[in-house]
């Protein structure tokens, strides 16, 4: 479905439509209602606030802040959870809600994350969204997600508005 | 809506059992019956359900097949609830003086593993393995602890509360006191959560005899009357389990609006409470559905339940039968299970538990997937 370098894996996103895909700045796709000002995430037909169906695309801002955290700290059941681990070879992951953006425009989504150690995980800290493998399908390709990773404390999470 | 009365109160006790989820919803109608004073033949109109073990009006073919009008109810965690709400409403509506409300349920072991379709959410949210119940419950409770001042060990208290009080209730399921030590040190299933802070789906089962008020003194029991029930969905910026986004916008959740309704119907105060009975799904969410509830302030709890306050000889008893800690959660079931219970106490029945002092009013609350809640207010 799309072409990468020959030597990698072949790669399919989990979903269509959910981010930028493949992209070196990805970013998440998400529906704007210009009447009520709310942004879901992912896309959806009509505005959960006022039943408008005056929608948009918006690319979500790839930086944020982490507004809450936990650690999946078993393996999910199979299905709806399309990992390959054995309860051996599991190993916990991180999963957040991260506010990108605030107010008017703003939505807190939620995503993996990055990082599973709960000692390197604060509310607050500032967010990166990346696209992560996280299990390979039936036909051997690999199929990524989006997940946010901890980036340098500097004033770029905060220029993007998020608080 | 004053004019109802519970005069009938039947329960399979909850845990792992031979019998069907089924089978165990008809053993607490024929105690609900036998508690009443009545036979089958007698009830009017019935409402019940199950998430996960059959449709309830089938159970019609143990019980008699009297053509009584059963209607079946699926409203996940408050699927109880709702039973319990069309069976006042059918009473209020004079469609009926003597009505069943009936909830059981039977699940398989280990976390519950939702069809994401089933909840109007794409397939990738389950397949990247963010449709946990469990992961919201950490979220929520991880943020609620930033915001308000929450301790671990206020967490680990809630849960050796739970298991202490169902060692006193011959019809839990978890029945082993623990130390808040060993709640502490059992293996991280959710941060901050621990195992021994979560309930496990169960099963079980619960039935409810209701009547016209005016009608109670013919029953063979004390009647408890049903002051309010209320239902409630999410309001945009709440914060509900299944949630791929939040608004940052925050409002207030389905438990707000379910529980303010319920106290303005019954024409009381939260504060007027003698016991209560809050969806401790894991320990944090009993802890925020007491703010939510209108029981304390957000951050109160801190204090409230360090100082014992929860217990069953404290200010405000919480949860006096083990909550759905130690009954585990048969989906059906839970509301119901919260009712039973309330109502023992208000007839003095409560044993070893029992609530000192005549308590005489009672409050109990559900919430549940996808951002529902449901309230009831009792007294006697």
């Amino acid at each position: 479905m799309m072409q990468l370098m020959p030597d990698a894996p072949t790669q399919v996103p989990v979903a269509d439509g959910l981010f930028t895909w493949p992209d070196e700045s990805p970013q998440l796709i998400g529906s704007h209602f210009p009447e009520s000002g709310v942004v879901t995430f992912p896309r959806q037909s009509s505005c959960p606030r006022t039943s408008s169906t005056v929608v948009e695309d918006i690319l979500l801002p790839r930086r944020g802040r982490l507004w809450s955290w936990t650690i999946q700290g078993f393996l999910p059941k199979s299905p709806p959870y399309a990992g390959r681990e054995t309860t051996q070879t599991f190993v916990p992951y991180g999963v957040g809600y991260v506010e990108l953006g605030s107010g008017d425009g703003g939505v807190i989504v939620e995503s993996r994350l990055t990082e599973n150690d709960p000692d390197r995980l604060r509310i607050g800290m500032p967010v990166e969204l990346v696209i992560v493998p996280f299990t390979t399908d039936d036909e051997g390709r690999e199929v990524v997600t989006f997940a946010f990773a901890p980036v340098a404390d500097t004033a770029s999470a905060d220029s993007e508005g998020a608080t | 809506m004053s004019d109802v009365a519970i005069v009938g109160i039947g329960i399979h006790p909850f845990g792992r059992h031979d019998l069907t989820g089924m089978e165990q919803g008809a053993v607490a109608v024929r105690g609900a019956l036998a508690d009443a004073g009545i036979g089958w033949a007698d009830v009017q109109y019935a409402f019940g359900g199950s998430d996960a073990a059959g449709k309830a009006d089938t159970m019609v073919s143990t019980l008699g097949l009297t053509g009584v009008p059963f209607i079946n109810v699926a409203n996940g965690c408050a699927t109880g609830g709702s039973a319990l709400i069309s069976a006042c409403n059918a009473i209020n509506a004079g469609a009926a003086d003597v009505v069943m409300a009936l909830g059981f349920d039977k699940h398989p072991r280990g976390a519950f593993d939702p069809n994401p379709a089933d909840w109007g959410l794409g397939q990738w949210y389950g397949d990247s393995g963010l449709m946990l119940t469990t992961q919201f419950f950490g979220l929520k409770i991880q943020r609620y602890m930033h915001e308000h001042g929450i301790s671990s060990s206020t967490l680990a208290k809630v849960a050796v509360k739970a298991f202490r009080n169902g060692s006193l209730n011959e019809n839990a399921w978890r029945r082993k006191p623990l130390s808040e030590e060993e709640v502490l040190g059992g293996p991280m299933l959710s941060h901050p959560l621990t195992q021994y802070m979560f309930c496990s789906p169960g099963e079980g089962g619960v039935a409810l005899v209701l009547c016209r008020g005016d009608l109670a003194s013919r029953f063979a029991t004390d009647p408890v009357f049903l002051r309010a029930a209320v239902l409630r969905s999410r309001p945009f910026g709440s914060f509900e389990v299944f949630s791929p986004w939040l608004a940052p916008e925050r409002g207030p959740s389905p438990t707000v609006g379910a529980a303010s309704a319920a106290f303005a119907m019954a024409g009381m105060a939260p504060d007027e409470m003698d016991l209560v009975q809050v969806q401790d799904t894991e320990s944090g969410a009993e802890i925020m559905h007491m703010a939510e509830c209108g029981l304390c302030e957000d951050g109160a709890q801190e204090e409230m339940i360090q100082l014992g306050e929860t217990e069953i000889g404290g200010r405000l008893p919480i949860n006096t039968d083990g909550g759905c800690l130690a009954n585990g959660e048969p989906i059906g079931a839970s509301g119901l299970r919260q009712v039973y219970e309330s109502v023992l106490q208000l007839r003095g029945q409560a044993g070893a538990r029992q609530v000192p002092d005549e308590p005489r009013t009672a409050f109990t609350h559900v919430y549940g997937a996808p951002g529902i809640s449901a309230c009831t207010v009792l007294s006697t």
